[in-house]
């Protein structure tokens, strides 16, 4: 049964955007403090630290989760996705990007990385989603900038994107 | 609100969590999903020496019905249940309301339980059910009823040797009908007054969270002539207080009106 000290630093290893990564952490520190200051992916951005928020939302193995309420050692061994596995190519957005960036859904950019993360996860399990269920999992973020429309705007264009592009 | 330091226990098998818990007394505190426990920590709100990770304990993340019953084990995490077909009717009601997606996907029925928020979901939904607790230590397995485990705000009848190994609901009855509803500031949040009804030929069993300190049940007569005059001595033997999110006559109203909601709703669904 390991027993991980708390004084000391312990290795994690998980998947990061489809490539294996390895740091030290106590078993104390975050995931959302491990994904930035350890791994140096400042892409998850930190809000409240205590999950209201939603900034930090990642996905762990294909479910979006708080990074800020999840401990590093929690995910060892895990799948982490985050806002930086999401363009398909460098100087490429992928269809959700896109679309927040046609429809203005983003100003100050701080809660976006997490809003794009639940979405990309929800809209693959969900492709059918209609406004209400987007409404729903919004939610789990705060944005005080935009009033959410239009976020709902760029989701629905994006589900009917990613829908043709299934199909074609 | 960043934790204090604590060690880290990763428990292979259940006897190795109840070891460490047997062995550390009140420093322990046993993490599942987290998503009670993290926000706790990170605002330092508890403070234990270990934390005994259960999630790696292949028999405690299973969900197992009989015709009787359906037993959720302490790793089954809330967005996985959610997921299961034929879930009991009161729960897939309640479930929606639980946190966020965002954190269904990693916090566990159990751990809600164990966390005994007075406005939480699950615990009104285990008591509306007359649901059981199964508490395990090294010593010992004992079963609780869900009216004698919540005791006050987040305080249970657990012991500190003890954990959640399972929480076991009883299977939908025919002639039951089940309603969930609650109101908060906005979808996710606290709620301010939730409600569950369980209507059965005798009568209405109503329970209520977020007003008390703990959630309370009580049987209602099946005669809705008689509800004005029950919700009204309901509401005021909960004792609400003011507090930042509403007044205390704001729950006691929402007791007597959404109570009366979800006992209709109840009564009408009786299969």
């Amino acid at each position: 049964m390991p027993r991980l000290s708390a004084t000391q630093r312990h290795s994690i290893r998980f998947t990061l955007n489809g490539a294996p990564v390895q740091g030290e952490a106590e078993p104390r520190m975050l995931l959302s403090d491990f994904l930035r200051h350890v791994l140096g992916a400042t892409g998850t951005h930190v809000g409240c630290e205590h999950g209201v928020c939603g900034a930090c939302t990642v996905q762990i193995d294909v479910s979006p989760a708080r990074a800020c309420l999840t401990l590093a050692v929690q995910v060892q061994g895990c799948d982490i996705r985050t806002v930086e596995g999401l363009a398909p190519a460098p100087g490429r957005l992928s269809i959700l990007q896109e679309a927040f960036r046609r429809h203005h859904a983003l100003q100050c950019g701080f809660c976006t990385a997490g809003i794009l993360m639940s979405l990309d996860a929800f809209l693959r399990a969900q492709p059918n989603a209609d406004e209400a269920a987007l409404r729903d999992l919004l939610s789990g973020h705060l944005c005080r900038c935009t009033g959410y429309t239009p976020i709902i705007a760029a989701a629905l264009d994006a589900a009917v994107r990613l829908r043709d592009t299934a199909h074609a | 609100m960043k934790p204090a330091k604590f060690d880290y226990v990763q428990a292979e098998t259940l006897d190795e969590a109840l070891a460490t818990l047997r062995a550390e007394g009140e420093g322990a505190r046993i993490i599942a999903g987290g998503q009670s426990l993290l926000p706790m920590l990170n605002m330092r709100l508890a403070r234990p020496a270990v934390l005994v990770d259960i999630m790696r304990i292949a028999t405690l993340a299973e969900a197992t019905a009989t015709n009787e019953t359906l037993r959720i084990g302490a790793a089954v995490r809330q967005a996985a249940l959610q997921a299961r077909p034929n879930l009991h009717p009161l729960l897939a009601a309640a479930l929606p309301w639980v946190g966020h997606a965002q954190t269904r996907s990693r916090g566990t029925l159990c751990g809600s339980v164990a966390h005994a928020d007075p406005s939480a979901e699950i615990p009104l939904v285990l008591l509306a059910l007359q649901g059981e607790i199964l508490l395990r230590s090294a010593r010992r397995t004992r079963r609780v009823a869900a009216a004698e485990f919540f005791t006050g705000m987040m305080q249970t009848a657990r012991h500190e040797d003890e954990m959640i190994e399972a929480i076991s609901i009883p299977q939908p009855r025919v002639g039951e009908g089940y309603a969930f509803r609650e109101v908060g500031r906005r979808h996710g949040d606290f709620a301010i007054v939730a409600c569950a009804a369980v209507a059965h030929a005798g009568g209405v069993r109503l329970a209520i969270g977020g007003v008390a300190d703990h959630p309370a049940a009580r049987d209602l007569p099946a005669d809705s002539a008689h509800w004005p005059e029950a919700l009204d001595a309901f509401a005021h033997a909960l004792e609400a207080r003011d507090d930042l999110h509403a007044t205390a006559t704001y729950r006691r109203q929402l007791v007597r009106k959404l109570g009366r909601q979800v006992m209709q709703e109840a009564a009408a669904c009786r299969a």
